[in-house]
């Protein structure tokens, strides 16, 4: 004897926030049944484990079958197949784009390509995701690449209004948008620090203020691509470095504001001219697209290491970059304020967030 | 050419790529009407078309109008090869010929195709513009009213109800044709649908004829089935009321409860009984000539003894005896009664002898000649006050033929072709359809005659085919209805009937006996009525009718469900049908038993809308009885269950029997506890108040040989008369027992009941969970036993309802109501339940407040819900602006009101959620006020797409709590197949079938929007055919649904242009609200 078929169709969808979470993760239905077993779901409504099997076939089923809906999220709203309330709506759409922030962190300025997708059962083995939930996370990560790629207007924007998402969620997906349009290298062991918020907040930095859509919200992939005639502009930085007397100059300005206020003051003094090279070596090399890939770990090899090896606190770290950016200004001879201001602007944020006590 | 029939494709979006290299479709449409077709442009390369086409125009006959389905074809086009189909969508112009109801069809229909599911959307706006005919002679009914709904519906008023139309038509199957062979499924599947919708469109314009022709203007409780014979054809046939029913006025809404008699004149012209010598009840109805009670003296004026075959002289309530009654026809016998039922060919004879002793017996008491083509039934479940004086108790008939397809004449191209009756030995006179059904109601006619009823109501009719046998059944309840209510101008009928114009209260009249207590057509216990006290009731009533909303009733109600496996032997033709109708009295019987022992268990004392279902299937008979038990105060209180060993002495007996004893005790008290029954204790003993407690309780008897002998001799043994004894003789009997407690009661905060609403529970809130759930069970072990296959059984329906309470445990404190299962043998070894009802939640203060108003809370934000989920910038679709505004001005719902209930609902489930709570924040961002225009705010531009998707709600009630329904858009009857050849990649059969459900009711919702709707009341799922071959990967369902489309807005509401209220349903909205 054996229960054939079992269905349960209700005219508004029935959907169970938990099942959905336990589909999402990538449990099997089987696997689900023990985890709601365990959460104490037999207490409810006399429920026994037959009634839970079914109750999860059932669940996973409609989830299934609205996984199409869900891939554009824009049907789910006028579809006719499934009544769920608009706040259902979003919520399910909102989950279902939600990731883990450990899968995407190996992911992360990965090519979103077949053979990044051929390795997710290792990632998958890595992070305890299961291979379910990779692949989920993993195609929502390249159609939203695939479908931003060719719009224009603003990127968070653009994501936000074709998947429906929430501000937060759009922006990380922003985020990991333009790490795989740039390639940016996050899987060096020197950058395992690093989270994946660490890189999303940088990479809106570098959004707002580095690509061309940061001057001309007009063109083509303006969020995805940094702007070039900038990148040219970085170059004319150099002269802080090369030039003794600027450099000399810098030093004793950032030097005078700081002397007194930070413990460090005297590391401060004698690593200024090796992390003020630092900084804007980087600067002159992101013309060249493998540099901007090492952008992240140029910033922790030049820069917040030597720091974090004199045991800086983050404090120092502000009050060092604050004064470093704005001694500029006062130097004669320097007469690119605003190149300057829009590169330091992104650094000092960045590292302030990738500084770590 | 009295109508004219126009169309416009306006669009399609979401359409399946059909075009590989391009990932694109090239599509257009072909309309169809009749035999005319037009079509569209190609619309290359898009998956969203936009063909904004002319008005196509059809010019037809309103007969046709009626009858056909305007067709919709979505193709791809194909410059080398055929044109592909994308798929179809069928409307149902007759909602538009009806000048009450929908104007204008205009909306998005799913595209659906038999084989892939809905695959996309298409906007049509359709319109029909009727000429006036005035051609008497006309084939056409346009403009009678259909509802599915069972009771008056809301904002109606019954001018007069004229009585019971029915109606069959016949065809070949296409599945069954030779032509099959050669068509593809797909081709086979749209010729079926499409004449299964060609037939019940023709169906219903021939019952709107005879409506018409009865002075009418409506059909309520309008029931339509198909019985699928295979290869010997498809019958759809039809049954209903035909009322003349009036629109409230705003300013009748006194006087509804007494139903002014004024007839509309039109009626009195065209009735064809005006001279008032033929009542509807024409039989049964006295002349003012005619003795005072002729009913009640009924049974003693008629010299022939009393239609019903003496089977179980033991069973004492009167449905029991009812169900005694409908053994008779399944020996083929018509009512015949006792004669053999080897008397086949002497059949018609004695039936003719039957009736005319019937006739004369009407005759002699009214001197009215029975119309023997009239059938007093109803169709109607519940009636506006003072509507149902007296109820007898249910009333039903069974039989069994056998679908000939040897002897079949007519294959070919007749539209009626004869079938055989196995029962008709000689074959030469072989009976039509209309034939057995006809011999079915004149025996349920028979039998409420027998108990001193002059109608039946709550009708209803219903078969179970399994290969060539086909089981079809008629129940109803026997009643005396009002004559004021049925027949104006029938002078004086009331006043000469002394039991019209009987005083006894309203809350108890319908308990009181109608048939005369000296001369009981069954042995029942009587006493005088416990509210009353003037006139005796029975000590158990049950009925097929909703419970009167004025009845009065302690505590709360519950379903009570037999259930019952009976095994067969495989067998071919006339042995089987033998077979089948020898096994059936006992099955009756046996459910019986059971619902009677359910109910003293679960101290209460009737049962209203019962349903028994009885299913063939090659190696068994499945019986499923559901009802809604309740304690009627009117009625004596239930005496206990007495549990009796047949082998005293053996002390471990003895033990066991007591321990079973005091389990049934206690689960009598507890049931007590739990539905809240404490009925008022009698300390007067008065004169009407009879026999003490402990005697006052019936026997019945478990036990196979049920002589008169051994009913005494245990009488003796145990020295207690009337103790309603259960007794332990073998095993059967224990497990029985067993059984009986088995039933789980459901988990605190559910209630069940399959009648509209439950007693004792007013204050619904507007939240509302239709459903519908099939389970379908491979026995395994070939060699099973009667008592394992019914655990199976029973297990089967038991854990469905515990699903139901874990699924729906979100909506607690709710009650499961309608509750409708249906059984099916869809293939040896399988056994099939589908159940169709609603969760409805209420207010956990049981403030005895009939009238909540909710609104009052609702914050001004809330209620601003948009229901045009505004279009996002970049979909780009020049969506006309007409789409919404198609909807025509008189049926004008604002979107708050259509979607504030659904906000109600969704604030509801998020207080009442335990767990996984619903995130109701984004709601309310999605709450962003929209009454200035339409203003597309990045807010809400998150719920984009190129349109909104209005929620419509189902449910199979005939109201929806907290609303008031303002318009009636018409009926929806829909008829859809699918088939697929790959099963496995749809997710097996649960998949399959899974999706194909949600298509239907995405195609109803997407139907009622079209129409300018909100919601669908009285929604029921009539059949659900499952048919499965795993092995080769294939399977094909049927699917028939029906309801009425409504639009409904908040009662709180105030709206001044649509100011009827529904007072005449006053019996039914008090309980609802």
């Amino acid at each position: 004897m054996a229960v054939e078929l079992d269905v349960f169709v209700g005219n508004t969808t029935i959907m169970d926030e938990e099942v959905y979470q336990l589909w999402l993760d990538g449990y099997t239905v089987n696997d689900a049944v023990k985890v709601r077993m365990a959460g104490g779901m037999l207490d409810e409504c006399e429920a026994n484990q037959d009634v839970l099997l079914s109750d999860t076939m059932d669940q996973y089923r409609t989830f299934q079958m609205c996984e199409r809906l869900l891939q554009s999220p824009a049907k789910l709203a006028n579809q006719l197949l499934f009544q769920i309330p608009p706040h259902r709506q979003t919520m399910l759409i909102e989950r279902y784009y939600a990731f883990d922030d450990v899968f995407v962190r190996e992911v992360l300025g990965k090519k979103l390509s077949k053979g990044t997708k051929k390795d997710l059962d290792d990632i998958g083995a890595k992070t305890g995701v299961t291979l379910k939930s990779c692949r989920r996370q993993f195609d929502n990560f390249k159609r939203v690449f695939k479908v931003v790629e060719e719009l224009k207007g603003p990127l968070v924007e653009n994501i936000r209004q074709h998947f429906l998402l929430s501000d937060k969620l759009a922006r990380d997906y922003a985020a990991i948008v333009f790490f795989a349009n740039n390639r940016f290298e996050t899987g060096k062991k020197k950058l395992q620090y690093l989270t994946f918020q660490d890189f999303a907040f940088c990479a809106g930095q570098l959004i707002n203020n580095w690509t061309v859509g940061a001057v001309d919200n007009t063109v083509e992939d303006m969020d995805v691509d940094l702007d070039k005639e900038f990148l040219q502009e970085l170059k004319e930085l150099k002269i802080l470095i090369t030039d003794k007397d600027l450099l000399d100059q810098h030093k004793s300005l950032v030097c005078t504001a700081l002397r007194g206020k930070t413990k460090a003051f005297a590391e401060m003094e004698a690593n200024f001219k090796n992390l003020s090279r630092g900084l804007v070596n980087i600067a002159t090399k992101l013309t060249n697209t493998k540099d901007v890939r090492d952008f992240f770990i140029d910033l922790v090899e030049k820069f917040i290491e030597p720091c974090r090896s004199d045991r800086w606190t983050s404090a120092d770290i502000k009050l060092y970059l604050t004064h470093y950016t704005n001694s500029a200004h006062i130097l004669d001879s320097f007469k690119h304020q605003a190149v300057w201001d829009r590169y330091m602007g992104v650094i000092k944020s960045c590292i302030y967030k990738m500084y770590h006590d | 050419m009295p109508g004219k029939l126009k169309a416009k494709i306006v669009a399609g979006r979401h359409l399946p790529v059909m075009d590989r290299a391009s990932d694109l479709t090239d599509a257009f449409v072909e309309v169809k009407f009749g035999n005319t077709t037009f079509k569209t442009d190609v619309f290359p390369k898009s998956l969203n078309p936009q063909w904004n086409s002319e008005w196509f125009k059809f010019e037809v006959d309103d007969e046709d109008l009626q009858d056909e389905p305007l067709q919709i074809t979505v193709l791809d086009h194909d410059t080398y090869s055929a044109n592909d189909a994308i798929g179809k969508v069928y409307i149902d112009i007759d909602p538009l010929l009806c000048t009450e109801a929908a104007s204008i069809i205009s909306g998005w229909f799913p595209i659906y195709d038999t084989i892939h599911g809905i695959r996309g959307e298409i906007n049509v706006l359709v319109k029909v513009e009727l000429f006036n005919d005035l051609n008497r002679f006309r084939q056409s009914s346009c403009g009678v009213k259909f509802f599915c709904t069972t009771s008056i519906p809301r904002g109606y008023r019954a001018a007069m109800v004229h009585g019971f139309v029915e109606e069959l038509v016949v065809n070949e199957d296409p599945e069954y044709q030779w032509i099959d062979r050669i068509r593809t499924p797909r081709a086979s599947n749209e010729a079926r649908q499409r004449l299964i919708s060609l037939m019940s469109g023709e169906l219903q314009r021939k019952i709107g004829l005879k409506v018409l022709e009865m002075g009418g203007n409506a059909v309520v409780g309008y029931l339509q089935c198909f019985d699928l014979e295979g290869e010997s054809g498809l019958v759809v046939r039809a049954i209903g009321t035909a009322c003349t029913l009036e629109k409230q006025s705003s300013g009748s809404l006194v006087n509804t409860h007494t139903h002014p008699n004024t007839a509309p004149a039109s009626n009195a012209c065209n009735s064809p009984s005006k001279d008032g010598k033929e009542p509807v009840f024409g039989e049964d109805l006295p002349s003012s000539s005619g003795p005072p009670t002729p009913f009640r003296n009924l049974p003693t004026s008629s010299s022939s003894p009393p239609p019903f075959s003496p089977f179980k002289p033991c069973s004492r309530q009167s449905s029991s005896s009812d169900t005694d009654l409908s053994l008779t026809p399944k020996t083929g016998m018509g009512s015949g009664g006792s004669a053999g039922k080897e008397a086949g060919p002497l059949k018609t004879l004695l039936r003719q002898q039957t009736q005319t002793a019937l006739e004369q017996r009407g005759a002699s008491s009214s001197g009215l000649l029975l119309n023997a083509r009239e059938f007093p039934f109803f169709t109607l479940t519940s009636f506006p006050p003072g509507f149902l004086v007296h109820v007898g108790g249910v009333v039903s008939a069974r039989s069994v033929k056998l679908l000939d397809r040897i002897h079949n004449p007519a294959l070919g191209n007749t539209r009626s072709y004869k079938l055989l009756d196995w029962n008709s030995v000689t074959a030469d006179e072989p009976e039509t359809r209309d034939a057995w059904w006809e011999e079915i109601r004149q025996e349920i006619k028979s039998h409420a005659k027998a108990l001193g009823c002059h109608a039946v109501v709550g009708y209803s009719e219903n078969t179970s085919i399994c290969e060539e046998v086909c089981i079809l059944s008629a129940s109803g309840t026997a009643a005396i209805l009002n004559p004021r209510y049925m027949r104006e101008g029938c002078l004086d009928i009331g006043s000469t009937d002394q039991r019209f114009d009987d005083p006894s209260p309203p809350s108890c009249g319908f308990c009181h006996i109608p048939y005369d207590e000296l001369n009981m057509p069954f042995p029942a216990q009587l006493t005088y009525c416990y509210n009353c006290r003037r006139q005796k009731v029975p000590d158990v009533l049950f009925t097929t009718i909703d419970l009167p909303a004025e009845a009065a009733v302690t505590g709360k109600g519950c379903l009570i469900q037999a259930r019952l496996c009976r095994l067969k032997k495989k067998a071919q033709g006339e042995v089987n049908a033998t077979a089948i109708s020898n096994l059936l009295p006992f099955m009756e019987y046996e459910l019986h038993t059971q619902l009677m022992n359910k109910l003293k268990l679960r101290s209460m004392n009737a049962l209203f809308g019962l349903h028994i279902q009885i299913s063939v299937g090659e190696n068994m008979l499945l019986g499923l009885a559901s009802a809604t038990g309740v304690y009627l105060t009117a009625l004596p209180a239930p005496g206990g269950i007495q549990i009796a060993g047949k082998t005293s002495g053996d002390l471990n007996n003895e033990q066991h029997i007591q321990a079973i004893q005091k389990r049934i005790n206690d689960t009598i008290a507890k049931n007590k506890e739990l539905y809240q029954i404490n009925p008022p204790e009698l300390t007067e003993e008065g004169v009407g108040s009879p026999i003490p407690e402990p005697r006052h309780r019936s026997r019945l008897f478990r036990s196979h040989s049920e002589s008169s002998d051994e009913v005494s001799e245990l009488d003796l043994s145990h020295g207690k008369k009337d103790a309603f004894v259960l007794e332990i003789d073998d095993t059967d009997a224990v497990e029985d027992i067993h059984s009986l407690l088995i039933d789980a009661s459901p988990p605190t905060g559910f209630y069940t009941c399959n009648t509209e609403t439950m007693p004792g529970i007013y204050n619904w809130t507007t939240a509302v969970q239709m459903f519908t759930s099939v389970r379908v069970l491979r026995l395994s072990n070939a060699n099973l036993s009667n008592q394992s296959l019914n655990k199976i059984f029973t297990d089967l329906c038991e854990n469905l309802l515990k699903s139901f309470y874990f699924k729906l445990r979100s909506n607690i404190p709710c009650c499961l109501c309608h509750l409708n299962f249906t059984v099916a043998v869809p293939e040896e070894e399988l056994i099939q339940v589908s159940v169709t009802a609603v969760a409805m939640t209420f207010d956990k203060d049981q403030t005895q407040e009939r009238f909540i108003t909710k609104g009052g809370i609702e914050t001004e934000e809330q209620l601003q819900f948009p229901l045009e989920l505004c279009a996002d910038s970049s979909s780009t679709n020049a969506q006309p602006s007409s789409k919404f505004s198609g909807v025509p001005e008189n049926t004008i719902v604002s979107p708050r009101d259509r979607c504030s209930t659904w906000l109600e609902l969704l604030r509801l489930k998020a207080h009442t959620i335990r767990r996984g709570s619903v995130k109701t924040i984004s709601s309310l961002e999605h709450c962003s006020p929209l009454t200035e225009g339409r203003p597309r705010s990045l807010r809400s531009s998150r719920s984009f797409g190129g349109s909104s998707v209005t929620m419509v709600k189902m449910t199979p009630l005939s109201f929806l709590p907290g609303t008031r329904i303002i318009k009636y858009l018409g009926i929806i009857n829909m008829f859809f197949i699918r088939e697929t050849t790959s099963l496995r990649e749809e997710g097996g059969v649960s998949g399959f079938l899974h999706s194909f459900i949600a298509e239907v009711f995405a195609m109803v919702r997407a139907h009622v929007a079209a129409l300018g709707g909100n919601a669908v009341v009285s929604y029921s799922m009539k059949d659900c055919v499952l048919m499965e071959n795993p092995n080769k990967n294939q399977a094909q369902c049927l699917i028939n649904v029906s309801g009425d489309a409504v639009i409904c807005v908040r009662e709180t509401d105030q709206e001044p242009m649509t100011s009827m209220t529904n007072i005449g349903q006053t019996c039914a909205a008090d309980g609802a609200t």
